[in-house]
């Protein structure tokens, strides 16, 4: 069925759709879209599910974990400060090994206070042990979730799906909504192997010693590692069923690239844009989307990327002291897999500063010709910065 | 999930790694012996979470999660939440955590789940102190107790934090003191809380003779003393309005409960006279709200 939504109303459907048992939440701009609409969905007996109206993000996820401990499938959705509140408790998650969807609208830190996309928000988390989505546009919000409770539930890690804040979080577009028996045939009902129940008691989460802990620790690295591939299959399946793709690496005129810009989220339509101007100057430009950032999607970047001799890396984040977030994630990638690839990093499109196709272009020529308005603070380029 | 057990087993077995004369494991003895196996544990960092066992060793036979330190209401109602839906209204959801977990790490998300009325059983066994970690000051530490962020050169200063009173607050279905000291009241309130539903909270009083500087044999007494001398006077709060006094022994001074413990032992005879007339102004304070109340009625 076709249907105008938003991005925040796309997360709410695709959670219902789900059939999401407990859905625990916290309100923060941009992100309460999604969780006002669950309430009200289940307030209408329209979602079988209970409503927590908990008081912080970090009872969010803890009820999260509980109510996934006991065997239900479980939904939040975050921004932001909620998010970084909830640190805690996602290493907890992870490491319980409790299935968890959230949505996250990308939004700036504080201070200075501001509401616009900044991804620093969810790629601080990198290293709590979710597994992370960045989606680029709103269908892939919709169709995001539906793949990300899959293979949550098979591999027993949780996921978070990124929006970018306004961009796709406030943004209408037209869908294409599944129906219900179709998603059902997709998405199995959550049956856990392990849950708490009184006739089987166990502990979770108890404390254990040196050797055992190095072990389980492993273990969630070995099974992190599945993720490429566990969403491949599972994106494949989506698309056999509902004709769209959804792939851990988004590479657009790659093939014979020489020159790649890359980013994550809602940029992804401004980096085709800008490829294909660069292109009719004659060029040979390309773009790619990471939407998975955790885990890093190797087999993917290394094949998207073969015949590549520059790239041009977008980054709406940083780590202070560092370059941009994604930046280090494409050296730190190809370092090990890779002759050395010339890589040019910009920090640009945060907190609330529109990324056109006419600044990427300009990215990419002052990263070809050394010169341009962006300047440098270390190892990343600032595009945006007042004079 | 949705069957009940059949079966009456013991469910704390031999292996604890608490210290001798431990209080905190008697309280969940006597605590789960009530309870029954239908009952899943939620535990946050605490003396508990260590002296449960080292994974795979266990000294409970009920499910038991350890979660973060300031989860164990949010996580509980999270489970109870969980296991609604699967049509399980039936298991007691039991958060059990430390003074540190529920006087001030734990206090917002407690609030929350009491505010709520989330269908969940909480007992704080407070012993006073964050002892886990080394008998570190919380907000149920005493005024002029000893801890080693209370050293003898600044003992605290601050009055212990009332909880039931902020508990009745909430308008919470059942609130109460228990201690281990009076084992067959404490069996009775388990009993009574595991059959109302909503939010029920026990302030169970546990000694622990590693940070009070008592003698382990002593435990049981001490919190006695604690019960005959008023500083933990034993009452309920039904919705948090009706105020009831259980059945006190005659009263003792303070002198008596303050003398054998060592955390008390830099209290200068003005330390105890003020004690004492705090214990005695709480005590009249309990009282006259158990009166009023019974007036009424």
């Amino acid at each position: 069925m076709k249907k105008v939504l938003m991005g925040t109303e796309a997360a709410a459907v695709a959670a219902k759709l789900a059939r999401i048992q407990v859905v625990s939440a916290y309100p923060i701009t941009p992100q309460t879209v999604v969780v006002e609409n669950l309430s009200d969905m289940i307030g209408k007996g329209e979602l079988d599910a209970r409503y927590m109206t908990v008081e912080s993000e970090h009872s969010a996820m803890a009820s999260c974990i509980g109510a996934s401990a006991a065997g239900a499938r479980a939904f939040t959705a975050s921004s932001s400060q909620g998010l970084a509140l909830m640190h805690e408790v996602l290493h907890y998650a992870a490491g319980g090994r409790f299935p968890i969807v959230m949505v996250n609208a990308n939004r700036a830190l504080a201070p200075p206070w501001n509401l616009y996309c900044d991804h620093t928000d969810s790629l601080a988390q990198r290293d709590t042990g979710w597994i992370q989505y960045y989606c680029a546009d709103v269908q892939d919000v919709l169709d995001a979730v539906l793949i990300a409770f899959r293979v949550a539930e098979q591999v027993l890690l949780p996921v978070m799906i990124n929006m970018d804040a306004f961009y796709l979080t406030h943004t209408s577009e037209v869908l294409d909504v599944p129906d219900q028996i179709a998603v059902d045939e997709f998405l199995p009902p959550f049956r856990p192997d392990h849950k708490l129940d009184v006739n089987h008691p166990r502990t979770f989460g108890n404390v254990c010693g040196a050797d055992l802990y190095t072990s389980i620790k492993y273990q969630r690295q070995r099974d992190m590692l599945t993720v490429e591939s566990l969403w491949k299959q599972s994106a494949e399946e989506f698309e056999i069923k509902f004709g769209r793709m959804h792939p851990a690496v988004d590479a657009y005129r790659h093939e014979d690239a020489e020159v790649l810009i890359v980013g994550i989220g809602s940029v992804a339509g401004a980096m085709h844009l800008a490829a294909d101007r660069l292109r009719e100057d004659g060029l040979a430009v390309g773009s790619l989307r990471l939407a998975m950032v955790r885990p890093f999607p190797l087999t993917g970047f290394l094949e998207a990327t073969a015949t590549v001799k520059h790239m041009v890396v977008i980054d709406r984040d940083v780590s202070f002291g560092a370059e941009g977030i994604i930046a280090q994630e494409i050296k730190a990638a190809l370092a090990e897999h890779r002759r050395h690839i010339q890589t040019d990093g910009f920090i640009a499109g945060i907190g609330g500063k529109d990324l056109t196709s006419e600044k990427i272009i300009g990215f990419v020529l002052q990263a070809i010709n050394k010169e341009g308005a962006a300047v440098r603070a270390g190892l990343s380029l600032w595009a945006e910065v007042l004079p | 999930m949705n069957e009940q057990p059949q079966t009456e087993r013991e469910l704390f077995i031999p292996g604890h790694y608490g210290c001798p004369g431990c209080g905190a494991t008697l309280a969940l003895k006597q605590t789960l012996e009530v309870l029954g196996e239908d009952t899943i544990v939620v535990m946050p960092a605490g003396c508990w979470s260590t002296l449960i066992g080292i994974y795979p060793y266990t000294c409970l036979d009920v499910p038991v999660m350890s979660v973060a330190f300031a989860t164990a209401a949010s996580t509980a109602a999270g489970v109870k939440a969980g296991l609604s839906i699967q049509g399980n209204e039936h298991t007691t959801v039991l958060a059990w955590a430390g003074d540190g977990g529920t006087f001030d790490i734990g206090f917002q998300a407690l609030s929350g789940a009491v505010e709520r009325n989330d269908d969940i059983f909480y007992i704080c066994y407070d012993n006073e102190a964050y002892m886990n970690t080394g008998i570190q000051r919380s907000s149920a530490t005493p005024a002029g107790g000893w801890t080693t962020t209370t050293p003898d050169s600044a003992l605290k200063i601050q009055k212990k934090k009332n909880i039931v009173e902020v508990m009745a607050a909430h308008r919470i279905p059942y609130a109460a003191t228990a201690s281990i000291g009076a084992p067959e009241d404490l069996r009775c309130k388990v009993q009574k809380a595991k059959g109302i539903q909503g939010t029920r909270f026990i302030h169970l009083f546990a000694s622990c003779p590693t940070g009070w500087r008592h003698v382990p044999e002593l435990s049981v007494e001490i919190s006695r003393l604690a019960i005959q001398s008023r500083v933990f006077p034993l009452y309920e709060v039904i919705d948090g309005e009706r105020w009831q006094l259980n059945p006190m022994p005659d009263k003792i001074d303070v002198d008596r409960y303050i003398k054998p413990q060592g955390r008390f032992k830099s209290m200068t005879p003005e330390g105890i006279q003020r004690f004492q007339k705090q214990v005695d102004w709480d005590w009249r304070v309990l009282q006259s709200r158990c009166q009023s109340i019974e007036k009424e009625n």
